[in-house]
């Protein structure tokens, strides 16, 4: 049996800093001509396949307060299911739906994606886990990126039986990480990420 | 690189070492005080969500992505300040090379002011200097990038706080869980060790991995001088498939 050891430690993490807008969201940050557009502001071509949604909310410190300074990262499968294939080197192609967003959160501490909703990807034990989207915060006072998920609540079954949501046993804890949803054209999903106090989020060690 | 990934496989990524790394609640940088989740995290173990992640194309970037020097020129000037390449390899915990990975730079420029609205030091803007810029590392993991020495500046923590020269640094990896965030100091600034920000840090040698080395072999004569900056990434555990082969 090989029991394999790291070679070389991590780099420590360090916060995003005040101004992660500037070197993540230039366009947003009024730095302009630099980058066509920010990277990851738009997920959907016309080619995307999958139901259109949108995923918003807003990101809330300990005090009540909206932090306008962060920025959100999203990670999704596509409408099977399937997460993007790497690109290659040299590859020219975009695909029609890379999964990867990224925004910033405005001076209302509102953050939001227009994306595709999830199909079902399997989890460590064989089964679909309840469709969902992996999301990253940073900030400023944040020391290590913050990972999490939103979950879809009118996806009720599939969540009953989630490998992920199933570890977690305090109901009102699961419910910090499932989006209600607003009807409309596009449908929004939405979900309020509270960094610290009562209705704190469950944040992951992945 | 292409090993298959086993969906939901635990433990397929080393380990994040939590105490190599700042604490969420840190007294001494006071910003962290109503961010710092209280709960202690929920292991997963790795999903296909988070072994999973995006990967972007090198057709994605301008020419001037990675020179700062001239990537906000407003008037064909370059920008003000002590020239300098940073460069380095990014790597995984098993020393191998990352290729074919994001990596995005942002920092004040040469007074120590950021292009930002909220931002008030007095310091002035340089109208040729934007702050920001990105690399994807070649087949050995190698990102530079040219910019200029960013300048210490003060901020409002403990009354009369200073950062050090620092550049911020966002690493993006093949895999979610790799994502991470870090800052580059400077070799040989007594500032380091005075910094809240740095002191989140418990380990010496841990910050010690963020502080960039003077590399005269790499400078540009008459042009600018040359830091090295490595980047080690969370490694997997095993290339499932090769081993598997081998009996793992
Ligand atoms: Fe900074």
């Amino acid at each position: 049996m090989l029991h394999p050891v790291p070679r070389l430690r991590e780099t420590p993490s360090q916060t995003a800093g005040p101004y992660v807008h500037i070197g993540m969201t230039p366009n947003f940050a009024d730095i302009r001509g630099v980058y066509a557009s920010d990277l990851g502001a738009s997920m959907l071509t016309p080619d995307t396949a999958g139901e259109r949604i949108i995923i918003t909310g807003r990101v809330i410190d300990g005090a009540g307060v909206p932090v306008g300074d962060a920025v959100v990262e999203l990670w999704q499968a596509d409408s099977n299911g399937s997460y993007a294939a790497p690109m290659g080197p040299g590859s020219n192609v975009a695909p029609a739906f890379t999964g990867w967003g990224r925004q910033p959160t405005d001076a209302d501490g509102v953050f939001s994606f227009e994306t595709i909703k999830p199909g079902p990807v399997p989890g460590p034990d064989g089964r679909p886990m309840a469709p969902h989207v992996a999301l990253w915060i940073v900030a400023r006072g944040i020391n290590i990126g913050l990972q999490t998920r939103l979950y879809f609540a009118d996806e009720a079954d599939a969540n009953a039986t989630d490998w992920v949501l199933g570890k977690i046993a305090d109901p009102l804890r699961r419910a910090t990480l499932i989006a209600h949803r607003e009807d409309g054209a596009p449908p929004r999903y939405v979900l309020d990420i509270y960094l610290q106090g009562d209705r704190e989020t469950v944040f992951f060690d992945v | 690189m292409s090993g298959i990934i086993l969906p939901g496989a635990d433990g397929v990524l080393f380990p994040r070492d939590r105490a190599w790394h700042p604490p969420a609640n840190t007294p001494g940088y006071k910003s962290a005080t109503f961010r710092a989740p209280r709960n202690s995290l929920l292991s997963l173990g790795g999903t296909a969500s988070e072994l999973t992640g995006p990967t972007f194309g090198h057709s994605s970037l301008n020419a001037l992505d990675n020179d700062l020097i001239r990537n906000y020129s407003q008037d064909g000037t370059e920008a003000i300040g002590q020239r300098l390449i940073v460069y380095g390899q990014v790597l995984d915990e098993n020393a191998r090379a990352v290729p074919n990975t994001l990596v995005e730079f942002w920092q004040a420029n040469a007074g120590g002011r950021y292009r930002h609205k909220k931002e008030g030091y007095l310091a002035p803007l340089d109208r040729n200097f934007g702050g920001c810029g990105r690399a994807i590392t070649d087949a050995d993991g190698f990102y530079s990038f040219r910019t200029i020495k960013p300048g210490a500046y003060p901020w409002p923590n403990g009354g009369n706080d200073w950062r050090p020269a620092h550049i911020h640094f966002s690493v993006f990896g093949h895999a979610f869980a790799q994502r991470l965030i870090t800052q580059m100091y400077f070799e040989g600034d007594p500032m380091i060790w005075q910094c809240p920000i740095v002191g989140t840090i418990p380990d010496k040698a841990a910050i010690d991995q963020l502080i960039a080395r003077l590399d005269r072999h790499n400078t540009t004569p008459m042009d600018a001088l040359a830091y090295r900056f490595d980047i080690v990434l969370r490694g997997r555990r095993s290339t499932m498939f090769e081993n598997k082969l081998e009996g793992n």
